[in-house]
């Protein structure tokens, strides 16, 4: 999942303060906590107070729709609301967010909430817990299918380090694991510590370096062609 | 890999077979370095500190960059420096940069470390780097100066470096297994010497050294002596993973306390404790262990220095 969290409502209302209409967008999508149809209302009311203190008449619609990323969705369902809208607030992540600026030129797209990680909630625990970073070099083949990136907040390729006391991660108060404590007791259990011995050379950051982009054909195999394709053109 | 020749007076030290000293100074929020200069004369005075550690951000906190001081220790008072550099603040880029620069400071040994986080310093916000880890920092110190290129092989006119490098152990580490499969990565790596962290368990310290034996690389045992019941609080509440035994806490509030008001007393009594605690340590350490000596830790504690080393031969 998408873990997000909702933006303090000051900072959305002054977002949204120049405009009379708002459509409040929903995402059915990936966000957790789950901003849909519901949280898209309360979110109108919320900012419809927040308006009346300040003796203004805000209008605004709540819609959902699958997923705002996915340009046609985008494109089919939220662009034909838009038309009687001055501005459009988005509980998406920010995928969503781009999304709705690129496909709806007209008017302008607010983000209400700020997009953290790919995460998953802690075991029932009443926290979220960052699994995947989207680095572009997975390495958790070799380390247990914990993920050292993710998990390690100095992102190390060769932990533990010396913040590590019982197990625990010096940043957050030694309240979260230590990855590469958790890496070793997997590999240990399953009597591959051969992996854990390992020493891994630097990461090659241009896997991640912004803005990313990948062709598309090089992962389907037809590069060949695509190559003379590009050198007919030239 | 054959084994890189002792460039620095630390290993020259090591390789005659001396039991070894190492102190510590810490330039902190500071523009003067007179402090500093002042505790590196006192250790240079003992002929038997063979070289000072110079800090670089310890607890994540801004402070003075370690290069300089360790350039000026050198220079103005003559003990050689064992410069810290950790990874927390530069890129690989910057740290061949520094690197090459302390090399022709004459900067003799640099000891790589990871660098406590940001998020515990006094600039939370900040982004740590950690562009490479201490353990790829020591592969890359490896090629500067066995192969005289930086890390993507290309040649650094002028010549090799000459500079040995070492690691830190953590002997407080639990669970100790992933702790010293790591110095083993680190010591293929081709570190040169080991400092660890401080110890105060002498059981645990000599475990936690016989399991580096397997190395083959000399070791420096961390020593803390303990200036004041303050620092002695702060050390056991705040520093990650160490805790100080509660009998030398104890006698420490007990020495100060009966001392109110008279200085001298106090600082006869707290000397008296650290001298009692740490010298039959320092003794066990150097006879029961293969250690190549201490890494003594007493920053700005510089009237210890005599009494706690002069059982020992000068060989500075």
């Amino acid at each position: 999942m998408i873990i997000t969290q909702l933006k303090d409502i000051d900072e959305i209302y002054e977002m949204i303060k120049p405009y009379d209409k708002i459509l409040i967008a929903g995402c059915d999508g990936c966000c957790q906590p789950p901003r849909s149809l519901n949280e898209a209302k309360t979110l109108g009311q919320l900012l419809e107070l927040k308006a009346r203190t300040e003796s203004k008449d805000l209008k605004w619609r709540a819609i959902t729709v699958l997923r705002q990323c996915d340009d046609r969705i985008a494109a089919t369902t939220v662009k034909p609301h838009a038309e009687n809208y001055d501005a459009i607030l988005s509980l998406a992540c920010g995928l969503g967010v781009v999304m709705l600026n690129k496909v709806i030129e007209d008017k302008l797209t607010f983000p209400a909430q700020d997009s953290h990680f790919g995460g998953v909630q802690n075991n029932g625990e009443n926290n979220f817990i960052e699994y995947c970073e989207e680095c572009g070099d997975c390495v958790i083949g070799e380390t247990g299918g914990v993920c050292p990136r993710a998990g390690c907040a100095k992102h190390l390729s060769n932990g533990p380090c010396g913040g590590m006391v019982d197990g625990m991660c010096e940043v957050g108060g030694y309240t979260i694991p230590c990855a590469w404590v958790r890496i070793w007791q997997r590999l240990k259990a399953f009597n591959r510590l051969d992996l854990f011995k390992k020493y891994r050379p630097p990461r090659d950051y241009r896997t991640s370096t912004s803005p990313g982009y990948i062709p598309i054909y090089k992962e389907y195999g037809n590069e060949e062609e695509e190559e003379q394709k590009e050198e007919a053109k030239t | 890999m054959a084994k890189r020749p002792a460039f620095s007076q630390l290993c020259k030290a090591i390789e005659e077979g001396h039991f070894v000293f190492t102190g510590e100074l810490e330039p902190k929020k500071i523009l003067d370095l007179n402090e500093i200069f002042h505790s590196a004369k006192a250790m240079k005075e003992t002929g038997r500190i063979v070289a000072a550690n110079v800090t670089d951000g310890p607890q994540g906190d801004a402070y003075m960059s370690s290069l300089v001081p360790s350039y000026l220790i050198q220079e103005k008072v003559g003990i050689e420096a064992v410069w810290q550099v950790t990874v927390r603040d530069r890129n690989r880029v910057a740290l061949f940069g520094d690197v090459v620069a302390g090399a022709v400071l004459g900067l003799k040994n640099i000891l790589t470390l990871t660098g406590d986080h940001t998020a515990l310093g006094d600039h939370k916000k900040g982004r740590a780097v950690y562009d490479i880890d201490s353990t790829q920092f020591c592969e890359m110190l490896s090629i500067m100066i066995d192969e005289g290129t930086d890390y993507e092989g290309n040649e650094l006119e002028g010549g090799k470096i000459e500079m040995n490098f070492g690691c830190v152990a953590n002997p407080n580490s639990n669970p100790r297994e992933p702790e010293i499969i790591k110095v083993g990565r680190k010591v293929e790596q081709g570190v040169d010497f080991i400092q660890t962290q401080t110890a105060f368990d002498i059981d645990e310290a000599k475990n936690f050294l016989k399991e580096l034996e397997q190395f083959n690389v000399p070791v420096l045992l961390g020593v803390f002596p303990l200036k004041s019941y303050g620092i002695a609080w702060y050390f056991d509440k705040f520093i990650p993973g160490v805790s100080v035994p509660k009998d030398l806490l104890k006698a420490l509030k007990k020495a100060e306390k009966d001392n109110k008001g008279n200085k001298q007393g106090k600082y006869a009594a707290l000397d008296k404790i650290n001298i009692e605690f740490f010298n039959p340590f320092i003794e066990e350490i150097k006879k029961t262990t293969k250690a190549a000596g201490i890494h003594c830790m007493a920053v700005e504690y510089e009237r210890l220095f005599e009494p706690l080393l002069k059982k020992y031969p000068k060989y500075v």
